[in-house]
């Protein structure tokens, strides 16, 4: 190798380093986004998750709760209507008073009452009006506590800053409780039945998770077949002409409106213009349909392409007419891809929060509503509710809503995806 | 409402009863329907549909008219004093008058002239329901009776159906074009109603925007600005950081995980990024104005930097990890769709893979990559939750990331929750918001369409 080659071998050598360290870089250019998007994922899971999972338990103080006559029915009448006007308060208020005899000036007792939650009066309430032959009687009852209590006793709330903020007695209150073994938590099955509420350990998601199924109920009920018959008509019969063309643009430019427009034109049409209910979930769901419409269209669309012409020339041929090929031959082999369509189109409405607040869903609502009809929230305008709320136990039960939302996401789309997998057949 | 809608059921089944029977009678029994021209079963779809559909559009008209027509019947039979109230005023009337006649407890004071309103509300409530099920009943007997007649042996039962199906289907797939039209219509009446009190001039050029209108005429700093310039730049700033987040790492991913990834990698890794994509942008709000918000301020303060509460920082962040899936879902589509025969041909000459994909795939991509890209821009403007809850409320003009900035869809959702009063120009310049967002989305739309189809083309 003379000197003029061995330069240019050198030359080669350090250019190919150079072009290989630039390609290792590339490269981990490449893992490293791919990383740092997966961990966002993990991270978002992980902190909600960290957030919200002890909203699934609540703490609960058992005392000894004496159902007084004196109290509750002093006539001794039994009729259910003074039981449930009784001061019930007063009931569970005496066994704190027995508990800690030493607390004596107003303040500190009114303080000394806040442990209780304002539910505690109506569970024992609901008690008596159950079960009459209670009153007389003692009984150990784990009455609802309050949300700073169940705050401190998670340990959301640390003892500095709890101290420092109700005062060193009510620390000593909850600690001679723990010692007591009065103090516990357990299964908080009152957040998937309750509604809404301004008391934190009161407030649940049953209201908001009912709004929501009426709401996917009309929406299902309304975008599917919408969805399917105009696919068919599409895909299946429609001649090629200006109409048809215009229907095309129209769906594709409807995927891509901001959903917040679907809640004007919700607003403007079916509130002000046809006089329908706000906040109903039955216009909610009206909104929801325009909005998933096109994922449905555009789904059962890939589903009928994806039927071979056979099938259909296979029909014809042997004298059928083209509806009755579209509908007895390739509907019924098109239909798992549709479904698995309106699947994904309801997960996306069941996330959906802006249109909802257009028409008025995001009213602070305490009734479970029993019809499409009533007015109600739904899950994520619930959590949007509960996101603005100052307490440090609505962030926990947002982050619990949160967790709930994303288990019917996910489960719908694993739904999908299974549906998929179980029908789908290559041709 | 669910009589009315059973009895349409009820009628609809015994119509596609009666017509099968007939049929089958009118040729002298079961034995000899071949002389039918269709099957007997399409002769009972022949009825029954005649039957339901026109029953149906009236309980579909019905429910949409009815409270419309009775709130108008109402308010013409108040006393000419409570007509000439204000429009808010006398919309609480009526609903005072709604609850009395529902049994709900009332706002305000019951006078007598209000009960006896209610009273009336309720009988004519009372007589439209029955009204209805007559309307419906007259209808469905009178068409009823005439598709009835037509049923006879050498009537194309088959082939009328099947016209009827068709206009069915084409009904169904003009909804998308009537819903473009509704969207339209709504946002433009409101917003020529917003430009008639605030010139459009104003509005698209005007560089303040404080919607607060006095409620007395003598309030001072509360005239009500209407520019809409510093909404678009917070929308700008916030979408813009968004896509400084998006655009790179929803690139880069694409590009690893359709040219370098392990197969196995790529199926974990590609649904585990759309994960990012199905979840709910409220929880993105969620998590950007409770956990990335409160971080970034401590940050900026460790390094002596002042970060507002509400950055726009902290919500174009979030959006950006949401619009990542997007970005790389669209830009893999692209990179797929490049032909091997390029890169082949980029090998044979020697360049790496790095320089295969910079100076042939890319370039070849360039196009359909640029399409996503814009649409995820309009996916960013047009995003609601997250701005909402993280971003902030003041209308500033500022192109620092670290201060509070408000967008055009904060505005529209802080302008309409609440109270509304449709004559006045906060809760109309909404709508108005509301149009500029669908101009410019659609805009955007149609131009990444256009840029992404061309591209297609190219490669077919």
């Amino acid at each position: 190798m003379n000197e003029r080659q061995q330069a240019v071998y050198a030359t080669v050598q350090a250019s190919l380093r150079r072009r290989y360290a630039r390609e290792r870089r590339f490269r981990a250019l490449g893992l490293g986004a791919v990383i740092l998007g997966l961990s966002f994922v993990l991270l978002l899971f992980t902190d909600i998750i960290s957030k919200g999972y002890s909203a699934f338990v609540q703490t609960y103080i058992t005392l000894p709760v004496y159902f007084d006559p004196q109290v509750i029915d002093p006539n001794e009448q039994r009729d259910p209507a003074q039981l449930a006007r009784a001061d019930y308060r007063q009931l569970v208020r005496a066994p704190l008073r027995a508990l800690f005899p030493e607390v004596k000036n107003r303040r500190a007792k009114r303080q000394l009452y806040r442990l209780l939650s304002t539910g505690a009066t109506y569970q024992i309430r609901a008690m008596v009006l159950a079960d009459p032959g209670l009153i007389g009687q003692t009984r150990q009852i784990a009455l609802l506590a309050d949300d700073d209590v169940d705050m401190i006793t998670k340990g959301h709330v640390d003892q500095a800053t709890a101290e420092e903020r109700f005062g060193a007695d009510y620390r000593s209150w909850l600690q001679q409780l723990t010692r007591q073994g009065r103090l516990h938590t357990r299964w908080n099955i009152e957040f998937f039945t309750a509604g809404d509420s301004r008391e934190p350990e009161l407030a649940g998601i049953g209201g908001a998770m009912a709004g929501s199924f009426y709401t996917l109920l009309v929406t299902l009920l309304l975008s599917c077949p919408i969805g399917i018959a105009a696919a068919i008509y599409l895909e299946e019969f429609a001649p090629r002409n200006r109409f048809t063309d215009l229907i095309e643009v129209n769906i594709n430019n409807l995927a891509a409106v901001p959903s917040i427009v679907f809640g004007l034109l919700g607003l403007a049409i079916f509130i002000n213009l046809f006089g329908l209910p706000r906040s109903a979930p039955l216009v909610g769901g009206l909104v929801l349909t325009l909005m998933t419409l096109p994922t449905v269209i555009i789904a059962s669309r890939a589903a009928l392409q994806a039927v071979p012409p056979s099938i259909r020339e296979a029909a014809l041929g042997i004298g059928a007419s083209r509806t009755q090929t579209v509908f007895h031959h390739v509907l019924p082999l098109a239909l798992p891809g549709m479904l698995t369509g309106t699947i994904i189109g309801m997960a996306q409405a069941l996330g959906e929060t802006a249109p909802l607040l257009m028409i008025g869903m995001v009213a602070f609502i305490v009734d479970v509503p029993n019809s499409p009809l009533d007015p109600s929230s739904a899950l994520p305008v619930q959590v949007y509710l509960w996101a603005d709320s100052p307490e440090r136990a609505f962030v926990e039960r947002t982050s619990a809503a949160i967790m709930v939302l994303l288990a019917f996401l996910i489960s719908m789309n694993a739904c999908a995806v299974a549906l998929r997998r179980r029908f789908e057949r290559r041709w | 409402m669910s009589v009315a809608v059973l009895l349409v059921i009820l009628l609809g089944l015994s119509a596609f009863y009666l017509g099968h029977a007939r049929a089958v009678r009118t040729v002298g029994g079961a034995h000899s329907i071949r002389r039918l021209h269709s099957l007997p079963a399409y002769y009972g779809w022949y009825l029954a549909l005649w039957v339901i559909l026109p029953a149906g559009a009236v309980l579909l008209l019905w429910g949409l008219f009815q409270e419309t027509a009775l709130t108008a019947w109402i308010t013409a039979s108040l006393p000419a004093q409570q007509q000439a109230l204000p429009a808010a005023e006398l919309g609480l009337l009526i609903n005072d008058i709604r609850n009395l006649a529902a049994g709900n407890i009332t706002a305000g004071q019951v006078t007598p002239e209000i009960q006896a309103a209610a009273a009336q509300l309720q009988q004519w409530q009372q007589t439209a329901t029955l009204a209805r099920i007559a309307v419906i009943l007259a209808l469905t007997s009178l068409i009823g009776s005439l598709a009835w007649r037509a049923i006879q042996p050498e009537m194309r039962a088959r082939n009328r159906v099947e016209w009827i199906v068709q206009a069915l289907l084409i009904l169904s797939s003009s909804i998308a074009v009537l819903t473009t039209v509704g969207i339209v219509l709504s946002v433009l009446f409101e917003s020529i109603r917003f430009f008639h009190k605030i010139p459009i001039t104003d509005f698209l050029f005007g560089l303040d925007w404080s919607p607060q209108t006095a409620l007395r005429s003598d309030q001072v700093g509360a005239s009500g600005a209407f520019g809409a310039i510093p909404l678009l730049a917070g929308t700008l700033l916030i979408s813009g950081v968004a896509m400084l987040v998006a655009v790179p790492i929803g690139l880069m991913s694409a590009i690893y995980l359709s040219e370098y990834a392990h197969p196995r990698l790529r199926q974990v890794a590609k649904p585990v990024l759309e994960v990012l994509a199905g979840v709910p942008t409220v929880v993105y709000g969620f998590f950007a104005a409770l956990t990335l918000a409160p971080l970034l301020r401590g940050l900026g303060e460790s390094l002596g930097l002042e970060v507002a509460s509400e950055s726009a920082l902290a919500a174009g962040l979030v959006m950006g990890v949401m619009i990542i899936p997007f970005i790389s879902s669209l830009s893999d589509d692209v990179i797929s769709a490049v032909p091997q025969a390029l890169r082949d041909a980029s090998f044979g000459l020697g360049a790496t893979r790095s320089e295969t994909i910079r100076q042939v795939v890319l370039p070849a991509a360039l196009p359909g990559i640029m399409g996503g890209v814009l649409l995820a821009v309009s996916r960013a403007i047009g995003e609601t939750m997250i701005v909402v809850m993280a971003a902030g409320l003041s209308a500033k003009l500022t192109a620092n990331p670290l201060e509070a900035v408000t967008t055009v869809t904060v505005q529209i959702v802080t302008l309409l929750v609440g109270d509304q009063e449709f004559d006045s120009a906060k809760t109309l310049a909404a709508f108005a918001l509301g149009l500029l967002l669908f101009v410019i989305t659609l805009a955007l739309n149609i131009v990444a369409l256009k840029i992404v189809r061309r591209y297609r083309e190219h490669y077919e």
